[in-house]
């Protein structure tokens, strides 16, 4: 059996330990950065939503700021924001490169998508219920708490579901700048030394790890929604 | 002193191109224990005068006096704990679909220093009003119209409000889940006196239960006043087409327009509307005045009701007879405070 995956993955021999390091990189930008953007993007979509027009806090000059700066860092490709953070990157965690350097640019690189899925899960809560927890007295800050977020958890797991899912392709390119994982072990193996086989392991298993969040997504929505 | 008293509200809603104004110099007052009916057409602006009832939209001038206070000059905190007096229900439920039925309910109760154990009894009691015992459980998805607006009840009513607002309630429902549902709101009233304001474009929702009821027209309110004097003695085109819609009675005209054979009248016949209210003598009144005046009277169709326990009717008849019998006839009739409308005459 083993000898049957080298004779198909020849390249793959003595490469079994820095894989596995690899993965546990990959994990570990995904989660550290992905958890920031949670915490940044649910803040920031709340915001966005409880200050459009119409929403119960609105404020339109404030909305009109914070949607703009969204849309700039959600504009500029992820490759570009790597190089553009550097300074930034160097100021937050001392270092540019490396699987720590590359969780400053993630955060950037992700935080504004974030946001969009939260503030489109978020919108989908009907003004009628809005109206209602009003109706019984609920506060701005009740209504945040007790309808937005509380009522709309599914649709918020989906937007999570969704973000790690691009997090995974945007750790991939942190590859590029050293940041370790997945993506770099690709480029070092398969792309510059030819060795295609390396190439398709790794692909299978961000596959497969794309596979179990968007399973582990669907089915805590499911359990969730009534 | 009045429990709601609106004042002179003015409310214009303006878009980038037009401005349409919802509410002109609307007032209107409604006591305690009333089951208070607010009619209009779409767009009539009832919607927007049930909501600045309890503040969801706020009038550009006017006072909303609220067992004597305006609480338009209130604090948006205290305006908050002053809507936990007066509940709302809505023309699709609003329940949260993410929280079972007797969470939904309890939802106004929790923050209030209630212990779970006095909110769980109050939600079953709750339950209990409203016929859901069984439901508690459950997710709003699973239940019907009906059943989900009597948890929309239950859930205004957790808190004990003075007030219930009921916008387009019915509107939603079946006719006879609507009938059930007012039942319900009927009950509530007289069980525990609770002052009940209802918008509706329906006139059969209004006359099923309300005791007073306001007209709207492009945003005035154009009459009000007791249930059976607008029944009785409608003022104003709208009213009357209103009130048109509750009853048979108004075919006759579309039968005429079209000239149907059932109104086809012989040499000597008059065809008239009888109306009345408050009694329910006319039918020994017919026979009456047969006799007295050797008329023939043929009832072609006609429509009963009750309005607030009254009887309120019309009968559409031909009156056979000489000219001088038939007038006699209609005198005596009108004397006995049966409006008479002579519709077509032979000719």
């Amino acid at each position: 059996m083993i000898d049957l995956f080298f004779n198909i993955f020849p390249n793959m021999a003595g490469k079994g330990e820095e894989l596995l390091l690899c993965t546990g990189q990959t994990l570990l930008m995904m989660f550290i950065s992905g958890i920031i953007s949670f915490a940044i993007g649910i803040v920031l979509g709340i915001t966005l939503i409880v200050t459009m027009k119409g929403g119960i806090l609105e404020n339109v000059v404030f909305w009109t700021i914070l949607d703009k700066i969204v849309n700039f860092f959600r504009s500029v490709p992820f490759i570009i924001m790597i190089a553009l953070l550097i300074p930034v990157t160097r100021a937050i965690v001392g270092t540019a490169i490396g699987t720590t350097g590359a969780i400053v640019p993630l955060v950037f690189g992700t935080a504004p998508f974030f946001t969009r899925q939260m503030q489109a899960a978020l919108a989908e809560i009907e003004k009628g219920s809005i109206e209602a927890a009003q109706s019984m007295g609920t506060s701005p800050l009740g209504i945040i708490f007790r309808i937005y977020f509380k009522e709309s958890v599914p649709q918020i797991i989906r937007g999570v579901t969704i973000t790690f899912i691009s997090l995974v392709g945007l750790t991939a390119m942190a590859g590029a700048i050293g940041g370790g994982g997945l993506g770099d072990f690709a480029i070092r193996y398969g792309y510059q030394r030819y060795q295609t086989d390396v190439t398709i392991i790794t692909v299978i298993i961000l596959v497969a790890l794309v596979t179990v969040i968007q399973s582990m997504g669907d089915f805590i929505i499911k359990k969730l929604s009534h | 002193m009045p429990l709601i008293e609106l004042k002179n509200l003015n409310k214009t809603f303006k878009t980038k191109t037009s401005s349409v104004r919802a509410l002109n110099d609307v007032s209107l007052s409604v006591e305690k224990g009333d089951i208070f009916g607010i009619i209009g057409l779409s767009g009539a602006g009832k919607s927007t005068l049930i909501r600045c009832i309890n503040l969801l939209e706020r009038p550009d001038s006017g006072g909303v006096i609220i067992d004597g206070e305006d609480i338009i000059k209130l604090g948006e905190k205290e305006i908050r704990q002053k809507r936990k007096n007066i509940g709302m229900i809505f023309q699709h439920f609003n329940l949260f679909n993410s929280r079972t039925i007797a969470q939904n309910i309890a939802y106004p109760l929790r923050y209030g220093g209630l212990t779970d154990e006095q909110i769980e009894n109050r939600v079953k009691e709750l339950l209990e009003i409203v016929g859901l015992e069984s439901k508690e459980n459950g997710y709003p998805s699973q239940l019907s119209g009906g059943q989900k607006q009597r948890v929309g009840i239950a859930r205004a009513l957790a808190a004990n409000p003075q007030i219930l607002l009921c916008d387009e309630a019915t509107s939603a429902l079946d006719p006879k889940t609507t009938q059930s549902i007012l039942a319900l709101l009927k009950e509530l009233n007289k069980k525990l006196g609770l002052t009940i304001v209802i918008v509706t474009h329906e006139m059969s929702v209004i006359k099923a239960i309300c005791n007073k009821a306001a007209i709207m027209e492009n945003g005035e309110v154009i009459e009000q006043g007791a249930i059976f004097d607008i029944f009785s003695v409608p003022r104003r085109k709208a009213t009357k087409d209103f009130i048109a819609t509750t009853s048979n009675l108004h075919k006759v005209y579309d039968l005429l327009e079209e000239d149907s054979p059932a109104l086809h009248l012989s040499k000597g016949e008059t065809l008239a509307y009888f109306s009345y209210i408050g009694r329910a003598a006319v039918e020994s009144l017919i026979s009456t005045v047969s006799v007295m005046f050797d008329v023939r009277i043929n009832i072609i169709f006609g429509d009963l009701d009750l309005i607030q326990g009254m009887p309120m009717g019309g009968l559409i008849v031909i009156i056979g007879g000489t000219d001088a019998n038939k007038q006699k006839t209609i005198d005596y009739v009108g004397q006995k405070g049966v409006k008479v409308e002579v519709l077509k005459q032979y000719d």
